[in-house]
């Protein structure tokens, strides 16, 4: 094995030196990208998860699934408000953005932003359920959380 | 009947490539000259078996044989035929089925063209790309059959493909190349496999390792800008890269593979790093297994994934084993492969590839991370969530500059000891050129600091490229004006096509180079000064949108025979220029959602990009863009293909246009070689 250092290109304290940098350097690029990781999560919730959730959901981006609920449309101006509503939980929600074309009372819709503390979610981007599947989802009407998620259509 | 006549095709396959795996590692460990002949013949084969069992699903859907099953799904007697063909990728099924003809058409092409090279590692290398071979064939016996027969009774006819594919041209092209990328990278990993069991990487298989590489990524390349490009002319949202997913999956192995491409020139120039131009081609392979598992298996939400299917699993298992069987080689095999040669000075070319090479796997590193992270997450804490782009764009931004930084200094820089002068020499005069890019786009208020150092490392870096390209044409031209040719710009451009074409590799490289940094420039331009407005008119209503007026004239809603059009006819008025745009969303029977149809007015300098968001007849809501040098991007990739395939032509092709005395007697081979 004698003369392996050299073959691989660098003397061995070279060598050493080389892997002790790029430690370092992978160390510091893990602990950025975990760190900034963390900083840029998005979840995904229904409004039921979402006010389980407490606190944590007050700083969280979110995108919150559920249905329009019917009655719910109030067109205001620019703004729109609604409320999405899994069955259980209902969430009001304000957005300032023109819905999709197919945006209605009644439909699947996942809407992206943040929540505040008196439980009033602020909506910067709305995405509405579509039919792309290409088999006929089994079960009833109410579509799944993970279909509902699964055929998002950007608004 | 053709259900059958497929089935017994792909069984076929799936036999001829698991003998000819079997034969080609036994060959490569006993020598058998025997056992490599039948493994090149079973690799044959297996390409014959692909090719007849999508002859027999082409055949099968344009005769709408609804008894196959595959055909019932997305087959239908009311789209063109052109459609009908194209349905042939459109679902999953039957992009696995094509998926195996490309792997044939690669294994048949390079056992043919590289099969008498090399007996010690080829049958290595085809006993590697038979068994990737295996296992798809695997899948299109099993999880993935395309040619299982229809329910009973058998339907009248079918839903067409996916109303994606037939909305835009692009899609038609798109999933063919990528997948010519994807599937490529089989090629150069069986070679990589080849050198590892053989314990050599010499000149001899760097040059068709390389070879390889450079066609996958030539694909890959174009096939990820043309996913782009579809996405901006159809989702509306006026953007062509989102970090989703399904494009990062595709980005990963291009990274790779483009570290691995300037990795491959040091065990070729230098005797260095076999081992880690292995390993990164090794790497490229595996990522392109992760992509299929994530673009195939339906785990992410996207308009990539099909609906639920079984596959998933499988190709998990396999990505398993290929990465337990490339680490466990390498940790047996990678000292083997260390070469003679050093990378010895730390102001050098090869020293500047190295750094190239650890910001490309630092890249790779943060957007596997970002990618991979949601699906940690709900397989072991059942949490649904995303990485958002801040994440990826805070991460790329300064990775991608600082490469394209070096993009300027690895060619300004010689191979081996460069003297203090010779590198200010070359160094200086570019990065000149680089500071008053920085200045000049200040000056046209630009802003924004990681485009504005962007914008001046690209000047930077093109001063380089195009000097180092043009560089054979100066030294020729002056060799010529000194043996008494015609001297000055007059020669200089006679001597240029000979000049560019005696080194036509070289300069593809630095074609390449340049179209990659016109993407970079219209890339950093446009996502940082674009501007954009939502408007809601009513009809014959106007409102300003920068300098223009914007109106709507009227909506038109047409019925064509497979989906309706509603049309927003809208006039746009910037002083004297009057344009006429109609965005549009068109409606498909079978997608509740219409898929948009943005106007994009395309200039050198800016597009205008108007997408609809929601139209009746007496009000249309439009979301306008006006974003600068977006078609750089396309004109960019356009290049960098060019310069990919002019890299890639046969050096005797070249040599007949070469060939004259005045050619042969320049100092052009030494400066190629520099």
């Amino acid at each position: 094995m004698n003369g392996k250092a050299a073959t691989v290109g660098i003397s061995a304290s070279g060598k050493l030196w080389t892997l002790g940098v790029l430690a370092v350097a992978a160390g510091a690029l893990t602990w950025l990208a975990v760190g900034d990781l963390g900083e840029n999560l998005v979840y995904y919730w229904s409004p039921t998860e979402m006010v389980a959730q407490k606190e944590k959901a007050l700083t969280a981006t979110i995108r919150l699934g559920g249905l329009v609920e019917p009655g719910s449309l109030q067109p205001d101006g620019q703004t729109l408000r609604f409320r999405v509503t899994d069955g259980t939980t209902t969430v009001p929600v304000i957005t300032s953005e023109v819905p999709p074309q197919m945006f209605r009372e009644g439909i699947g819709v996942v809407v992206e932003g943040t929540v505040d503390a008196s439980g009033q979610f602020t909506s910067s981007r709305m995405m509405v359920k579509h039919d792309n599947e290409y088999r006929a989802p089994e079960g009833g009407d109410q579509p799944s959380e993970a279909a509902m998620f699964g055929t998002l259509d950007e608004g | 009947m053709l259900g059958q006549t497929g089935q017994f095709f792909v069984l076929l396959g799936l036999a001829a490539a698991a003998a000819g795996a079997v034969t080609g590692f036994g060959a490569g460990a006993t020598r058998s000259a025997t056992g490599w002949l039948w493994a090149r013949r079973f690799a044959y084969l297996f390409s014959f078996s692909m090719l007849m069992a999508n002859v027999v699903m082409v055949y099968a859907l344009l005769t709408h044989d609804f008894s196959v099953r595959y055909v019932a799904q997305v087959g239908s007697l009311a789209s063109p035929a052109y459609i009908t063909f194209v349905s042939l990728w459109s679902s999953l099924e039957g992009s696995i089925l094509f998926w195996g003809f490309i792997l044939g058409g690669y294994v048949a092409a390079a056992t043919w063209l590289n099969g008498e090279e090399n007996p010690s590692t080829m049958p290595w290398a085809v006993g590697t790309w038979l068994a990737v071979a295996t296992f798809f064939c695997f899948l299109l016996a099993g999880p993935a059959n395309a040619f299982l027969p229809a329910p009973v009774p058998v339907p009248l006819d079918g839903p067409g493909p996916n109303p994606l594919l037939q909305n835009h041209i692009l899609m038609v092209v798109h999933p063919p190349t990528l997948y010519l990328g994807y599937v490529g990278m089989t090629i150069p990993f069986g070679i990589g496999v080849g050198a590892l069991f053989a314990g050599r990487l010499e000149a001899s298989q760097l040059v068709p390792l390389r070879r390889w590489l450079l066609v996958s990524w030539g694909f890959l390349t174009v096939g990820i800008t043309l996913g782009g490009w579809w996405a901006y002319e159809v989702l509306g949202w006026g953007g062509y890269w989102a970090w989703d997913p399904v494009e990062n999956a595709s980005l990963l192995p291009w990274l790779t593979a483009t570290a691995a491409l300037h990795a491959a020139l040091l065990p070729h120039r230098r005797g260095a790093l076999k081992g880690w131009t292995v390993t990164l081609v090794l790497a490229s392979f595996l990522l392109t297994v992760l992509g299929t598992f994530m673009t195939r298996s339906g785990v992410f939400n996207s308009v990539h994934s099909f609906s639920q299917s079984d596959i998933g699993p499988t190709i998990l298992v396999f990505l398993a084993i290929a990465l337990v069987f490339s680490v466990v080689l390498l940790a047996l095999r990678i000292d083997k492969l260390e070469g003679e040669g050093a990378v010895t000075s730390p102001v050098s070319r090869e020293s500047a590839f190295l750094l190239n090479n650890l910001l490309f796997v630092a890249l790779t590193f943060t957007v596997l991370v970002g990618t991979t992270f949601p699906l940690l997450a709900e397989a072991f804490k059942g949490v649904k969530l995303s990485v958002g782009e801040p994440y990826f764009n805070r991460m790329a931004v300064p990775i991608g500059v600082a490469i394209l930084f070096l993009m300027g200094v690895g060619p300004a820089l010689p191979w081996g000891q460069a003297s203090g002068e010779r590198v200010r020499s070359q160094v200086v005069p570019p990065l000149v050129v680089g500071l008053v890019t920085a200045g000049l786009v200040v000056a046209f208020g630009f802003r924004e600091p990681w485009s504005v150092l962007a914008l001046g490392c690209a000047g930077f870096a093109g001063a380089v490229t195009l000097r180092e390209m043009f560089a054979p044409v100066t030294a020729q031209a002056r060799a010529s004006a000194a043996a008494g040719g015609a001297g000055g710009v007059g020669g200089w451009f006679a001597v240029m096509p000979r000049a560019l074409a005696a080194s036509h590799r070289r300069t593809g490289g630095y074609i390449v180079h340049a179209g990659i940094i016109a993407m970079i420039v219209g890339i950093a331009t446009s996502s940082a000064y674009s501007v954009d407005a939502e408007l809601r008119l009513a009809k014959g209503e106007c409102k300003p949108f920068e300098d223009y007026d914007v109106c709507f004239l009227e909506a038109r809603f047409v019925k064509e025979s497979h989906r309706t059009m509603s049309i927003a006819d809208m006039r746009v008025t910037r002083g004297s220029d009057v344009d006429l745009v109609s965005p549009a969303l068109a409606t498909y029977p079978r997608m509740g959602t219409p898929i948009g149809s943005p106007d994009v007015r395309t200039t050198p300098g800016y597009d205008l990009y108007v997408s609809v968001l929601s139209l009746d007849p007496e009000a249309v809501a439009v979301h306008i863009f006006q974003k600068p040098l977006v078609v750089w991007i396309w004109l960019g990739c356009a290049i960098a293909g060019l310069g990919t395939t002019l890299s890639l032509v046969p050096a005797r092709m070249m040599r007949g246009f070469v060939a004259s005395p005045a050619v042969a007697a320049s100092p052009v081979a030494e400066v190629a070689g520099k």
